[in-house]
């Protein structure tokens, strides 16, 4: 349920530490109601992307709106409406879970403060622990709380920076069903994640490495846009096979899983010829294969890294 | 949204509260400091100030009176700032603080000197600080004798005599048994505010910082001011409690006089809390990191501690030392709490003492907020 209204919509935004540059002339439109994914290697300018657009850090360079509020002067503003979840966890460990949701809602100045609080903690499953301290969760309980939190005052916009880290599978469906139950109601994710089943059930998707923003679309166009060619490979001694096909230039990536390998290149003819002697074996079983989403990424991130050195 | 809410403020307070709860350490700090540092600083620390303000009380002007100021003066331990005739104002000085002895020269006292009648002089000297007063009335003793060798001379030759031509007889106020923990005592409640209240609130926001947790407080609509009064609120609990706690030792196991108004103790008190935490929290939210914000605490506790006139009489400081001092509020508190315990000072007099304070607390509290940091920058 996308809209047209641009929520956040940035443009040639920059950050710089020292000398290493941690975002790099980023433009950025997210639409109401987007689950918009935002993905990127170790270090790549994730969180730093997310801080400048709520404020936590002061663009080098750049301008453009959130909500409609303007990212420089009215992050107050905008703070109200956000909801933003940090990658590590960052509320008060020696505070129990119920004084930490406390705390959230006197802040953002809620009118039904104990009947919110008491939901969050009926939808979390936490009312028997209500009293435990926060420090006392285990991790994945930890992000889980954090997130409840981050949503308790019901913001506009929410920012997730890996909200789903080290959560169990059970706990991650759950949360993005809720995801896609707020964006059906018009509230906007904007979510980081290095998870790939979880980029597909993005709406749209946003690629960045070394600080650039270098793809954008939706999984779908992601994955037609980036020219990949993936051959799935079925037969015995597959790592044998790998490694002989690694030989080939037009291989670019060669990644075994389980007892097949997936085959991708941008270069269509040279791959098919690198493949040609194991299709006339009559042990292996070779097809063509939509390129996964995490092929394109890792292209993306080679590319990009090409270009830069 | 508003720039300042009381509601927001009240989140804070009451976070705090429930993490100061838990804090055992702190609690622990709390109650430990004043009892280790009433045992420390039980004994009498002493020294040798110069140059002490006097006044003299007179109402004659003759050779022989200004000869014994003079000899006064030539002492080195004195410093003639007034001279004047009422004996109101003379008073006045004292209590205040703005001078530390008041010579009154009686009326007639030459003409009974040369009646050879051995008049007495009375030499008042405000003994709360009974170390910074000891040496100099002992100079004085001397000058019995030697004041007036020179004027005394030909026919009035005999009035020197062995008993001296005239005496000096003292009156210590305020402490007139010249007891140091009446000094000390007092001094320490400000010095032990002082260490604890900068510590504990220097660490309040920088432990926000190195939990991780002001990522959080940052990204929602918490404004500094909001951040730095509710951190503080709950330390004015702990400052009173520490207070109790003073007073009763120095009540029971020092027997220090209580002679000042009750009310204008604890006003009294509430603002000198104040201005110890907001420099506490003002290092808190310029320093970096949790050894930086103690290193800052230590810079600024180690002069309130030597310069305030605790450690050493005000006035027998180097000039530069008593500038240093007149900037701390620990000064200006000892002045504050001496003159109500032992003196019995009432607001009027407390007021010279209590603006600088409250000065201090505008000053240092505007720079915190202006180095507050409002990123993650
Ligand atoms: N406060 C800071 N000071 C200095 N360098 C920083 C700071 N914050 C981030 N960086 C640097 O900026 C770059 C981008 O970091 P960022 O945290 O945005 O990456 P990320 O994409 O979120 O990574 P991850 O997937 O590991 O969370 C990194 O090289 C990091 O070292
Ligand atoms: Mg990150």
């Amino acid at each position: 349920m996308t809209g047209q209204e641009a929520i956040i919509d940035v443009r040639g935004l920059s950050k710089s530490f020292g000398d290493k540059v941690a975002v790099n002339q980023v433009n950025l439109k997210v639409h109401k109601g987007d689950i918009f994914g935002f993905l990127g290697p170790n270090g790549s300018g994730k969180t730093t992307t997310i801080r400048l657009l709520c404020g936590l850090l002061t663009p080098d360079a750049g301008e453009g709106q959130c909500l409609g509020l303007d990212v420089l002067a009215e992050s107050r503003r905008i703070k109200r409406q956000v909801g933003y979840m940090t990658q590590r966890f960052s509320f008060y460990e020696d505070l129990t879970i119920r004084e930490n949701l406390d705390f959230v809602a006197r802040v953002y100045g809620m009118s039904g403060r104990k009947a919110a609080v008491d939901e969050a903690l009926h939808q979390l499953g936490l009312e028997q622990r209500q009293h435990q301290l926060a420090g006392d969760l285990s991790g994945g309980w930890k992000q889980r709380l954090a997130l409840s939190a981050c949503m308790l005052h019901q913001p506009k916009l929410l920012l997730l920076d890996e909200p789903t880290a080290g959560v169990d599978p059970q706990a991650r469906r759950d949360f993005w069903d809720e995801i896609h139950r707020l964006s059906g109601r018009g509230i906007t994710v904007l979510v980081s994640t290095h998870y790939m089943d979880e980029a597909e059930r993005c709406n749209r998707l946003g690629y960045i490495a070394y600080g650039h923003l270098v793809g954008e679309g939706s999984p779908q166009s992601l994955v037609e846009e980036s020219g990949l060619v993936t051959w799935l490979v079925d037969g015995p001694d597959i790592h044998r096979v790998a490694d002989e096909l690694r030989q080939f230039p037009a291989a670019e990536q060669v990644v075994p899983f389980g007892n097949r390998l997936y085959v991708s290149g941008t270069d269509e003819k040279a791959l098919g010829q690198a493949l040609r002697p194991l299709m006339q074996q009559a042990a292996f079983h070779v097809e063509r294969t939509e390129p996964r989403l995490e092929d394109v990424f890792i292209r993306l991130m080679n590319t990009s890294r090409e270009e830069r050195w | 949204m508003s720039a300042f809410s009381l509601y927001r403020l009240w989140a804070v307070v009451l976070k705090e509260f429930v993490q100061l709860r838990r804090d055992r350490l702190t609690f622990a700090m709390m109650i430990g400091i004043p009892l280790i540092q009433l045992t420390l600083f039980g004994f009498a620390i002493n020294s040798d100030p110069k140059h002490l303000p006097l006044a003299v009380r007179s109402a004659e002007s003759t050779p022989y009176t200004r000869s014994i100021i003079e000899a006064l003066v030539h002492t080195d331990y004195f410093t003639l700032v007034r001279l004047t005739d009422s004996e109101a104002e003379a008073d006045r000085l004292l209590a205040e603080g703005k001078v530390q002895f008041v010579l009154a020269i009686p009326p007639g006292f030459t003409r009974a000197l040369l009646r050879g009648e051995h008049p007495a002089l009375l030499m008042q000297a405000d003994a709360t600080d009974p170390s910074a007063t000891a040496n100099a009335l002992a100079a004085v003793q001397q000058i019995e004798g030697q004041a007036l060798t020179h004027d005394l001379t030909g026919p009035l030759a005999h009035l020197k005599g062995r008993a001296g031509a005239f005496q000096i007889e003292f009156h210590r106020r305020y402490n007139p048994e010249g007891i140091t923990q009446y000094n000390i005592v007092p001094g320490l409640m400000g010095v032990i505010l002082t260490m604890t209240m900068i510590m504990m609130t220097a660490l309040a926001i920088t432990r926000e910082h190195e939990r991780g947790t002001m990522e959080n407080l940052l990204a929602m609509p918490v404004q500094p001011l909001e951040v730095m009064i509710g951190k503080i609120v709950p330390y004015i609990l702990v400052g009173y409690v520490q207070v109790a706690v003073i007073m009763a030792a120095s009540k029971w196991v020092f027997q220090v006089p209580m002679e000042g108004s009750m009310l204008l103790l604890v006003v009294g008190i509430l603002v000198f809390i104040l201005a110890n935490l907001t420099v506490g929290i003002t290092v808190s939210s310029v320093s970096r990191n949790q050894a930086q914000a103690m290193q800052m605490s230590f810079f600024f506790l180690l002069p309130s501690i030597l310069l305030s006139g605790f450690m050493f009489p005000f006035r027998g400081m180097p000039e530069w030392a008593q500038v240093i001092g007149t900037a701390l509020p620990l000064t200006h508190f000892l002045r504050f709490i001496r003159g109500l315990l032992l003196k019995g000072n009432d607001w009027a007099l407390a007021w010279p003492h209590l603006w600088p304070l409250l000065l201090f607390i505008l000053i240092v509290m505007g720079v915190g907020l202006l180095r507050y940091r409002r990123t993650l920058d």
